[in-house]
């Protein structure tokens, strides 16, 4: 059987990027959304990781960067939601096609 | 080494320190009335001020985390002393609002990150001065609570820096991967032409672009400008722009110039775009928010033109430019922002008239404008010429004779407004304003400094000076 390498991690971290793009461009769901970013952001935190482990063993600023990134990434989705749930007191409803104020 | 600590990083401490002062306030609520707390924060910003002006030093912290320099110091100076502009000029908005120590503490906040970011000197400290700027803003657009066009706004803006910054972090771990550091000073050097440095470069930059939002990523701009309270737009338009300037010249044409052929290619396509689109967009805009926003769009894509020519001279101008911005842009939110305040009235046809009742104002708004649109005696003409000219440097001239042509182009708009204010009729024009001792301080500040700077080169010789330094 075959070792894990670089290449299998790399494969999936960047599936997982392009599947959060794909998520945030064609889900209406606000929460979701949400969800489809923090896809984007576990990509880059993989990416870190491997580039880390197999490349730079030596150092530790890839790992550094993850939890820093983990960090914010929490710190950003908890005031997205603050500012979900308040949208929601207002227009009833958490699609983004109801939430349509402001049109040029 | 301990001494170098607080004789580096004086200005972001003496906002951290703003910041708990407010804090303690809040909780122990010492202050019960708003005008007083508002004069606090203006006298702490000014002795802020003064302390920037005592540490223009050079050096560094955490092992070349933390960089401070000279030129460093003069950016967090405009920083500061935009931000007090702004406070003085909302003050009738802060006075009679309930939460106005959060507002501080969010606003000086976002000012702090803006900091770190502009004298980081690693990927890790630019991130999180980064996320520190636009997680606060998020919360700052939302300040109204109740109002529809806020929270809309803010969902619009937190959904979308965030996965702007999700694709540049994406950008900065490729940049990682090739590297294996993180510090600027050894990726300058490790960053050459293949291929993986070059979509890493792609991603940071559209990373960027969305923050100072260039044309393909401006959509969230005219939204957001509209819906958030006048004065965290001003915030937006003047103080954020300006700190992405700031971190474009000093942080990333460094970063990436051994890539600056590709670095080039695609500042020419988003400049071309932006004056472009956002001067078209502009012209059939009705609300006076959002017609400032695709102004500023337009001003942002003048100020890329400098930045594309990667010298020293040319960065400069574009220092001096934010600076002509800053005042004259902030001279049209102090008149905008009073007749919101006073009259809830934000359309452009309110305007009408408007020179009937309130002469003075109409002059200084009008001023500003010509400013923003670059007519000789206002300052924002000279600030014009320096970032052609400079522009011109790299021989482009195609692209300097489409910014040429949308000048006039944004003349017709701007022009637009100021005969709504002057010759046009209106049955019930905007009554006498009196928008208080503040206001009048903050407009005449901006007043001054619009017909001043442009005349006074020494400023662009200085800054051109602690360049070299």
């Amino acid at each position: 059987m075959r070792e894990i390498g670089i290449e299998q991690l790399l494969v999936v971290s960047t599936i997982l990027f392009f599947i959060g793009i794909y998520g945030f461009i064609t889900r209406r769901n606000m929460v979701t959304m949400l969800m489809s970013i923090e896809l984007i952001l576990n990509s880059v935190c993989l990416n870190f990781i491997s580039f880390n482990k197999f490349l730079h063993p030596d150092k530790l600023d890839g790992i550094f960067f993850t939890l820093f990134v983990i960090t914010i990434a929490a710190a950003e989705a908890a005031v997205a939601i603050a500012i979900i749930i308040n949208l929601y007191r207002s227009f009833k409803s958490i699609d983004i096609e109801q939430a349509d104020e402001l049109k040029y | 080494m301990n001494l170098d600590f607080f004789r580096l990083m004086l200005p972001e401490l003496f906002l951290i320190l703003i910041i708990f002062i407010l804090l303690i306030i809040k909780i122990g609520d010492f202050v019960k009335q708003n005008t007083y707390l508002i004069n606090i924060v203006n006298i702490l910003f000014v002795l802020n001020i003064g302390a920037i002006l005592l540490c223009f030093n050079n050096g560094e912290l955490f092992s070349g985390m933390y960089i401070s320099k000279s030129i460093f110091s003069f950016e967090k100076l405009i920083l500061v002393c935009g931000s007090l502009i702004i406070f003085l000029l909302s003050h009738h908005w802060l006075k009679n609002h309930k939460h106005l120590a959060e507002f501080y503490i969010l606003i000086i906040s976002s000012l702090l990150g803006m900091e770190y970011m502009i004298s980081s000197g690693n990927f890790l400290m630019f991130y999180l001065g980064l996320e520190l700027a636009s997680i606060t803003l998020a919360a700052l657009v939302n300040f109204d609570l109740e109002k529809k066009k806020s929270s809309e706004a803010a969902m619009k803006m937190i959904l979308l820096s965030a996965f702007s910054s999700g694709i540049m972090l994406f950008g900065i771990s490729l940049l990682y991967g090739t590297s294996g550091s993180l510090d600027f000073d050894v990726l300058k050097n490790s960053i050459s032409a293949n291929k993986l440095n070059i979509v890493a470069l792609i991603f940071v930059f559209s990373g960027f672009a969305f923050k100072i939002s260039a044309v393909p990523f401006h959509f969230w701009t005219a939204d957001v400008y509209e819906g958030a309270p006048i004065s965290v737009t001003a915030f937006l338009s003047v103080i954020s722009k300006a700190a992405v300037v700031f971190v474009f010249i000093s942080v990333l044409s460094p970063l990436f110039n051994n890539l600056y052929f590709l670095w080039n290619y695609l500042l020419i396509g988003i400049i071309a775009l932006t004056i472009t689109i956002a001067n078209i967009f502009a012209i059939r805009q009705h609300n006076v928010k959002r017609f400032l926003a695709f102004s500023s769009i337009v001003q942002a894509g003048y100020i890329l033109l400098a930045i594309s020519a990667n010298n020293s001279i040319a960065q400069s101008s574009a220092i001096y430019f934010i600076i002509i911005y800053l005042f004259s842009n902030l001279g049209v939110f102090a008149v905008v922002s009073a007749i919101s305040d006073l009259y809830n009235k934000e359309e452009m046809k309110d305007y009408r008239g408007l020179y009937k009742n309130n002469p003075m104002l109409s002059w200084a708004l009008a001023l500003s404008i010509f400013s923003l649109a670059g007519i000789p005696p206002a300052a924002g003409f000279f600030g014009k010429i320096f970032l052609i000219t400079s522009g011109a440097f790299t021989g482009n001239y195609a692209l300097i004779a489409l910014a040429v042509i949308n000048l006039v182009i944004s003349l017709y708009y701007y022009l637009m407004f100021i005969k709504k204010i002057f010759i046009e009729e209106n049955e019930y024009p905007i009554e006498k304003l009196k928008p208080g001792l503040n206001v009048y301080l903050a407009i005449s500040t901006c007043v001054c400094g619009i017909l001043i700077i442009g005349f006074i080169g020494e400023i662009f010789e200085f800054i051109t000076r602690l360049f070299v330094n």
